[in-house]
């Protein structure tokens, strides 16, 4: 946890600004709000999280919750009958996609930068050759109650959020998680030392998605069937997992430090709207306090806490 | 001439030497190789399809279209090859154009001003990149997709539209030609030169393979890592620069969105690893980069001919820089990450 | 060194061969928007709507205004071969013999509202057997590949080239140096240059931004809060959607709440919404200049427990479902795709030698609550656009992706 310690002040620091702009923000629904409207964010990031602590990187998982919407809205097609399947078959898709770009990585040698960027162009471009250029069908009412119903005034989404939180962070505190970040941090030693590292990959690849699958459930089911629905969230996705600190390169990092920082992001958003700075300058203010958060880190977390295996790694 | 190079070529490209045999294993060739095999592939599609192939016109067409990949493709190689990334270049296309359209504002006598001020701009923003990497020790996808953003921000901030004004002079760099070879292309194949001489027959080459190769080991052995970090990055951005001021006057005036429409940012990096320059740094060269802009610009050209669908292209394109990067990694020895 | 002397000699040989450019001459092109542009609506500065935007030009805001009320000529039944007050130029120069090749260079087909239309103009081509051959080139949305496209197509025997260009001042150079090649029909967007034949457009943003504008200005009570919701800055055919909508609103009662931009993403519209629900308490009107988001924004006040106010959208599918099963109070102002059938027609016409309009301005009718059921066609896919005109062409509603029944 106490990786997440300076994520977690930034954080403090955000809110408390959101809540002097909108008072409204701290009554239950409120943040609830906000809650649900990071959720697919921070479940994305939390995928991330595992494949950057390998040391590998997913750029496909933007593209892929584009392609899921869109296959869960022409196979859908409005049927209630045919959510359930469909929902499965979703996380499978996922997990397929994840199960590629892990073999293709480890097994062909090839960086994951261009394997994930190859699979973007492949999914964006397959899906709408599948649905002749633009989305059809339509998403059923109990798909979309995952995105926008809830239980009384929870919502799934933040339920969800929760339970995705929970497994991961046991998934790390588990054996994977130790052989994931030895892999990350150095492949060699973690390999003599008996660690399946193409496996840990793999699944981490898995994993990744298997999170772009349930943001895209979440996604769909908040806004509805669009022909962008993951545009941009492969950047987003990366930027929230290293402003948490998470080392690109492997190795370092905790998952609850991952998602804080998809939090951060998400909060940077509202704030930026909430206080009206320029629609186009939104972005010249994003990039600054990017590059300063994970400048800061760099610079200040290695003196400050007791150095871990990797950190000299790290600062090269 | 080509023998001569691999001769003198740095030391971390040691298997170069051999016959034949030896030199067919290298990327460099295999890409060429595939270029002359998808040549034929997509002359006898094209013919199949009652089309003339590699008319005049789309030889001049293909050396169009990639001028400007190719140029910021050079650029991207040099920054591969040391180690780093850089994914501002399509902003920063954008931005390079309107400065020098803004700048010249339709006047011969502010065309060598307006080039000097957008190179000189460049030049800063890939000072500020490399400073950002190598002082502040952010990580180069990072600190450059950040860099992205502030460009973005301020471009979409002061434009709402093409601006500016490129005088017909200047626009001749677009369209002008001396018989099949494009002003544009000739101008690419001078970057690619320069490029070329600078890698393999100065020590700044021989260094930037060096830190690209490894960082310790070149930092034990004397040289300014960060340095050289730094340079590569100025000259990248310089690349993009004169890809902006070529694509300005070819649209006679500048355009906010002229650089990510192209997409050159993850495309410039798809043409480099295509050309058989490693993602991890210290492998690869400018020719291979030639060769693989060449080779999507040829792809693009079949696509162009036969009328594919956009979407079937996207799914072509993933699968061939996949493919083509498998094929190397199966020839090399050690992964690369 | 042989070599080289080689290499100099060759070069200087070509060079000799011969210096070509493919660029085209100078042409004279218009003052630029913004210096024609008029200061408007000086008189409400505090209605929330900001600056004007530099691409408003007051003369053509009237002409498309005053358009809206114009009886088409042409057949009433075929609104893509109507034109409003057209006037009529002779194209005898053009006129030659059948099979046509036909050309096409495409901006992009990137999004639902030209994949309707690409899909519409391909089935108008397969109704004429006088076209031998059609050609098109997709740009993908780059300035650059589509200059290199228009070049490419001079050479291939075209006998008419249709574009739809990409943007307007930088199309603008390939397209007049096609000029002199081949007759040329532009559609869509213009180009600033007035050497194609004909260029094919429906009214324009200017009648839809104040269609919208005014719907709201008629049904919201004054002093209500309205919220403008527009895609991105800096796009001429949204910019004049919101310039119109500005002058309409400075005029009224109503307050402008706010301007938000959505990058045309439909989950980040619900939460703008939503947020503006939360700290207004009550959002009385919503002005959106493409109906994309429409359902999302509609579906922001459903979330939240509210009436939704009354909103504009477009003739997407999706939104004329979801007014007619909602009961809403709307207005969808259109910017038809069955433009997409009509730069085919005309090529034809200026092929055989028949007279053309110099603009030809096509009706841009908009859906209200009594022709709503006309357009809502069942079975069709969310993105679909109502107004393709395509429900009489061969392979509809498969081919537009969607369903008999």
């Amino acid at each position: 946890m106490k990786q997440a310690l300076p994520i977690l002040a930034v954080l403090a620091v955000l809110l408390a600004a959101i809540a002097v702009a909108n008072p409204f923000f701290l009554e239950p629904a409120g943040f609830l709000a906000f809650l649900k409207r990071a959720a697919p964010l921070v479940i994305l990031a939390a995928g991330q999280y595992f494949v950057i602590v390998s040391g590998e990187f997913d750029l496909s998982v933007g593209s892929l919750v584009t392609a899921e919407v869109v296959i869960a809205a022409r196979l859908i097609d409005g049927d209630e009958s045919a959510t359930w399947p469909v929902l499965a078959l979703l996380l499978v898709i996922g997990l397929f996609v994840g199960l590629v770009n892990g073999v293709v990585t480890t097994k062909l040698r090839v960086p994951s930068f261009i394997v994930t960027l190859g699979m973007l162009l492949v999914l964006s471009g397959a899906v709408f050759l599948w649905t002749g250029g633009a989305p059809r069908g339509a998403l059923s009412e109990s798909f979309r109650t995952f995105g926008r119903g809830g239980i009384g005034p929870l919502p799934w989404s933040v339920l969800i959020l929760l339970a995705v939180g929970a497994a991961v962070i046991v998934l790390m505190r588990a054996d994977f998680g130790k052989t994931l970040i030895a892999t990350g941090d150095n492949e060699r030693a973690a390999a003599l030392s008996g660690v399946r590292v193409d496996r840990a990959r793999i699944v981490a690849f898995m994993l990744s998605g298997l999170a772009a699958a349930v943001a895209a459930i979440l996604l769909g089911g908040f806004a509805g069937v669009s022909a962008q629905a993951g545009q941009g969230l492969e950047f987003s996705a990366i930027t929230a997992v290293v402003l948490g600190g998470v080392v690109l390169g492997g190795g370092r990092g905790s998952v609850p430090a991952a998602m804080a920082g998809a939090f951060t992001l998400e909060a940077l958003f509202t704030l930026l709207n909430l206080y009206g700075i320029s629609g186009a300058l939104e972005f010249t203010v994003q990039g600054v306090i990017i590059i300063a958060a994970v400048a800061a880190g760099a610079i200040r977390l290695p003196r400050k806490f007791t150095p871990r295996r990797g950190d000299a790694h790290a600062a090269s | 001439m080509n023998l001569l190079v691999r001769v003198r070529r740095p030391a971390p490209r040691g298997e170069a030497k051999g016959g034949l045999a030896a030199r067919l294993r290298e990327p460099t060739q295999v890409v060429f190789l595939a270029l002359l095999g998808l040549i034929a592939v997509g002359w006898a599609l094209v013919s199949l399809h009652g089309d003339q192939f590699l008319t005049m016109e789309s030889v001049v067409g293909i050396q169009q279209r990639s001028a400007a990949l190719g140029i910021v493709a050079i650029g991207q190689t040099l920054a591969i090859l040391a180690g780093s990334l850089d994914l501002s270049v399509a902003y920063l296309i954008s931005l390079a154009s309107l400065v020098a359209a803004e700048t010249m504002a339709g006047q011969d006598g502010n065309i060598v001003p307006a080039v000097a001020a957008t190179l000189a701009v460049c030049a800063l923003v890939g000072l500020v990149n490399g400073l950002v990497i190598t002082r502040l020790h952010v990580h180069a996808f990072i600190a450059t997709l950040g860099v992205a953003l502030i460009i973005k921000g301020i471009v979409d901030h002061l434009y709402d539209g093409p601006a500016g004004k490129v005088p017909e002079s200047f626009q001749l760099l677009g369209y002008s030609r001396i018989g099949p070879i494009p002003v544009s292309a000739m101008l690419w194949a001078g970057v690619a030169v320069v490029a070329w001489f600078l890698l393999s027959r100065t020590r700044l080459g021989y260094r930037i393979h060096a830190v690209g190769g490894n960082v310790e080991v070149a930092r034990l052995s004397g040289i300014r890592t960060g340095r050289v970090i730094v340079i590569t990055h100025v000259l990248c951005s310089v690349c993009a620069g004169i890809a902006g001021l070529l694509l300005a006057g070819r649209l006679g005036a500048g355009a906010p969105t002229v650089g990510t429409d192209g997409g050159y940012d993850l495309e410039s990096i798809a043409a480099v690893v295509l050309g058989g320059t490693a993602l991890a740094g210290g492998k690869g060269g400018v020719a291979g980069t030639v060769g693989g802009v060449l080779l999507l610009a040829v792809l693009d050209t079949i696509f162009n001919q036969l009328e594919v669908n956009s979407f079937a292209k996207d799914v072509v394109r993933g699968v061939v820089i996949v493919t083509a990067v498998a094929v190397y990694a199966r020839r090399g020895t050690r992964r690369s990450v | 060194m042989q070599r080289h002397k080689a290499a100099a000699a060759a070069f200087a040989a070509l060079v000799l061969a011969g210096c070509t450019t493919d660029k085209p001459a100078a042409t004279t092109q218009p003052a630029a928007p913004a210096a024609s542009a008029q200061e408007s609506g000086t008189e409400a500065q505090d209605s929330g709507t900001g600056a004007q935007s530099k691409f408003f030009v007051q003369a053509d805001f009237d002409a498309q205004l005053a358009m809206r009320s114009q009886t088409p000529e042409g057949p009433a039944d075929k609104p893509w071969e109507q034109a409003i007050a057209p006037k009529m130029i002779d194209t005898a120069t053009y006129k030659k013999e059948g099979p046509y090749h036909l050309c096409f260079s495409n901006a992009a087909v990137n999004n639902p509202w030209r994949q309707v239309g690409w899909k519409t103009m391909q089935a108008e081509v397969g109704l004429h057997k006088e076209i031998g051959k059609f050609t098109a080139l997709d740009a993908e949305g780059k300035d650059d590949k589509q200059i290199s496209d228009i070049a490419e197509l001079q050479v291939k025997g075209c006998d008419a080239l249709i574009v739809s260009p990409n943007t307007t001042a930088t199309l603008t150079p390939a397209v007049t140096a096609a000029c002199g090649e081949v007759p040329v029909i532009v559609f869509d967007r213009g180009v600033e240059t007035d050497c194609p034949v004909t260029f094919i457009k429906p009214i324009g943003g200017y009648a839809f931004g104040a269609d919208a504008a005014e719907f709201l200005v008629e049904k919201v009570p004054a002093g209500g809060k309205v919220l403008a919701l527009r895609i991105l800055p800096g796009v001429d055919v949204l910019e004049t959607r919101w310039s119109a909508a500005k002058v309409v609103f400075d005029r009224s009662g109503l307050q402008v709440v706010g301007v938000e931009f959505t990058d045309g993403d439909a989950a980040k519209t619900k939460s703008i919404v939503s947020d503006y629900i939360q700290r207004h308490g009550k959002i009385d009107g919503v002005w959106m200049d493409s109906g994309a988001t429409a359902v999302a924004a509609i579906e922001a006040f459903e979330d939240a427990g509210v009436p939704v106010p009354p909103i504009n959208g477009e003739d997407q599918q999706d939104f004329l479902q979801k007014w007619k099963d909602s009961n809403l109070t709307a207005v969808a102002p259109t910017y038809p795709t069955y433009q997409w059938r009509t730069p085919i027609i005309a090529a034809l016409k200026i092929l055989k030698g028949e007279e053309v309009p110099e603009t030809w301005n096509l009706p841009q009718p908009k859906v209200t609550s009594e022709n709503l059921s006309t357009y809502l066609k069942p079975n069709m896919p969310p993105l679909h656009y109502a107004l393709c005109g395509c429900e009489d062409l061969p392979g509809f509603p498969e081919a537009w992706g969607g369903k008999k029944g």
